[in-house]
């Protein structure tokens, strides 16, 4: 479980373009659960899924992860409840690497590389064999459907190709989270819908998702179990909660 | 890349020319007299009188003298000057002549041929080529022509008892400056000229601190640090994105830093190895020839030769550190300032 206790997060904090993107939230994100962050253009969506990623600090307020294990953390005292937000740059590395899968609005693939290089690259830094990354990576690709693409570069694919690249980054160190920011915002409906398939399959795996998105296809679904609606920073409601 | 690599083979180039033609400078040299002793006559080199032999000789120490007779020789044919010279060592019978490959090469004619020069009284002389030099020494013997003494004094109608140097050997080479300094004092109108002087002159012109070499080598340089400076002062945009990626899937600054490192050096030591053995096919199988017609002299006689394969390491050496780890470092730095950002960069482009 993620919880975040009056989480605020304030952009140039004390020039005359401040700005709060985040303000006194407090939230608990259930584990196994996909969890759809709701609202408009600026309502601090992707600042929040920042912050949950440990991708950056807050202004003020805590991040709690609980029942999670980060390899640090097992030789640690609190092994599977520790707080995030006080935690050195290279732990939250370690976290964002091992905890964390993320798919991003643009996808974030990098061009001029293959589709297979693609995948395996958020593994590099853990030192791994690269013969059993190789395999990994490639069953991916296979589950994914996209195991002909592997040797070609990315920037040959079309929309919903480079979404399921993307996802199957996402899952190359195994991650217990998978967080995807406006993960349908460039693809059309048809496509949206099989993104969504994608995940509710991921979800019965084990997966606790994490989706930040103003595409009724991603909000309205089915399998969303809890939607937590942004405006302005703050939380403005939630829904479909058991 | 490939403009590193250009600049690398540049440099390395001009590096194995001048280090292979002073070699071969120096080994020619290493064969030359000790000393060599010429006439001043108004501060111009004049012919010596080769009584004066007897007066050198008779200084404790000189244990031989022997006069040299050479020359210039204009072809108004061919516009070109050759070097006359009378042989020390081989024997030339009168009408026998030995020419260096550049004089052959341009009157187009080889051994058992007949060549005429004209001579200083307007006489035509005729002779019969023996041999024609050959090819590793063209460097220095291209222009060469050997004849005999009697031949040498008709073709320029040199007055009888006189040399154009005299050249002395000593029987104890520390006492060379000394001999020197006494020739000097006792034959005022002389100039005793040490080989080891020749040495200084010519390693001072193609010395790494000294001549035209400095020049060019700084301007390689500095074409070099501007690059280098351009690619340091900032990242494409594209890299920018590339590390707030990385950064974003987990990555550390170190990782970041790590990849660009091994990146940088991969292009420089491919640059380096690519410029140098080019460099080296350019110098010594092609026999350098971007440099040939700058390096070589201004004789209408291109000596055509191949350099005999000398490499300079320590220059090599420099040039490796003054390159690869500059350009290592161009690349590093920005990345570093790169790197230290959020990572949730990546989230917003």
């Amino acid at each position: 479980m993620i919880r975040l206790a009056n989480v605020v997060k304030t952009f140039n904090s004390g020039k005359p373009n401040q700005f709060t993107a985040v303000d006194d939230v407090s939230i608990e994100i259930r584990p196994l659960n996909l969890t759809v962050l709701k609202g408009p253009s600026g309502s601090g969506k992707t600042t929040l899924l920042s912050l949950i990623g440990c991708m950056v600090r807050p202004s003020s307020g805590r991040i709690f992860l609980h029942g999670i294990e980060t390899r640090f953390a097992r030789h640690n005292e609190s092994a599977g409840s520790f707080e995030i937000t006080s935690l050195p740059e290279r732990f939250l590395n370690e976290i964002r690497r091992s905890t964390f899968g993320f798919i991003f609005q643009q996808f974030n693939l990098i061009k001029g590389i293959s589709v297979l290089e693609n995948i395996m690259l958020p593994a590099y830094p853990t030192g791994e064999n690269h013969t059993a990354l190789h395999q990994r990576g490639m069953g991916l690709l296979e589950r994914f459907d996209i195991k002909r693409h592997a040797p070609s570069k990315v920037e040959w694919l079309s929309g919903g190709e480079l979404q399921r690249v993307a996802i199957a980054r996402a899952l190359i160190n195994n991650p217990s989270i998978l967080v995807a920011d406006e993960p349908t915002a460039h693809l059309d409906s048809r496509l949206s819908h099989e993104f969504m398939k994608i995940v509710s399959e991921l979800k019965s795996k084990g997966k606790t998702i994490l989706i930040a998105s103003h595409d009724p296809i991603v909000y309205d679904s089915e399998i969303a179990d809890t939607v937590v609606e942004m405006r302005d920073g703050r939380i403005t409601g939630r829904g479909h909660e058991e | 890349m490939a403009l590193y690599t250009l600049v690398i083979f540049v440099l390395a180039s001009l590096i194995f020319f001048v280090h292979a033609i002073k070699r071969e400078s120096t080994t020619i040299l290493r064969e030359a007299p000790e000393m060599v002793v010429q006439r001043q006559l108004a501060g111009r080199h004049e012919l010596i009188p080769i009584d004066y032999i007897e007066k050198i000789r008779s200084i404790r120490g000189v244990d031989k003298v022997e006069a040299r007779l050479w020359g210039y020789y204009y072809d108004p044919v061919f516009g070109a000057n050759f070097t006359v010279m009378v042989p020390e060592t081989k024997q030339l019978a009168p009408g026998r002549i030995i020419l260096g490959r550049g004089v052959a090469r341009t009157q187009r004619i080889s051994t058992g041929d007949m060549v005429t020069f004209r001579g200083a009284t307007k006489a035509s002389l005729l002779m019969t080529v023996q041999e024609v030099l050959d090819y590793q020494s063209e460097l220095v013997t291209s222009d060469l022509v050997l004849v005999s003494r009697s031949d040498f004094q008709e073709l320029f109608n040199l007055p009888q008892g006189h040399a154009t140097d005299l050249a002395v050997t000593v029987a104890n080479p520390d006492e060379l400056a000394t001999i020197a300094a006494k020739i000097a004092d006792r034959l005022p109108d002389t100039r005793p000229i040490l080989r080891s002087e020749i040495l200084r002159t010519y390693e001072s012109l193609f010395d790494w601190r000294g001549g035209m070499m400095t020049v060019i080598l700084f301007s390689a340089i500095l074409s070099f640090v501007i690059f280098a400076w351009d690619k340091a002062s900032g990242l494409s945009a594209d890299e920018r994105r590339e590390i707030g990626i990385l950064k974003s899937i987990g990555w550390e600054t170190s990782d970041v830093l790590l990849l660009k490192f091994w990146e940088g050096m991969a292009v420089s030591l491919t640059a380096f190895l690519l410029g140098t053995n080019l460099a080296y096919g350019h110098v010594f199988f092609f026999s350098a020839p971007l440099f040939e017609p700058a390096l070589k002299g201004w004789s209408v006689l291109y000596p055509e030769f191949r350099l005999e394969p000398a490499i300079d390491f320590l220059q090599l050496a420099i040039l490796f550190f003054l390159s690869v780890f500059p350009y290592t470092a161009a690349t590093i730095l920005p990345s570093w300032m790169a790197a230290t950002v959020d990572p949730d960069a990546a989230m917003r482009t």
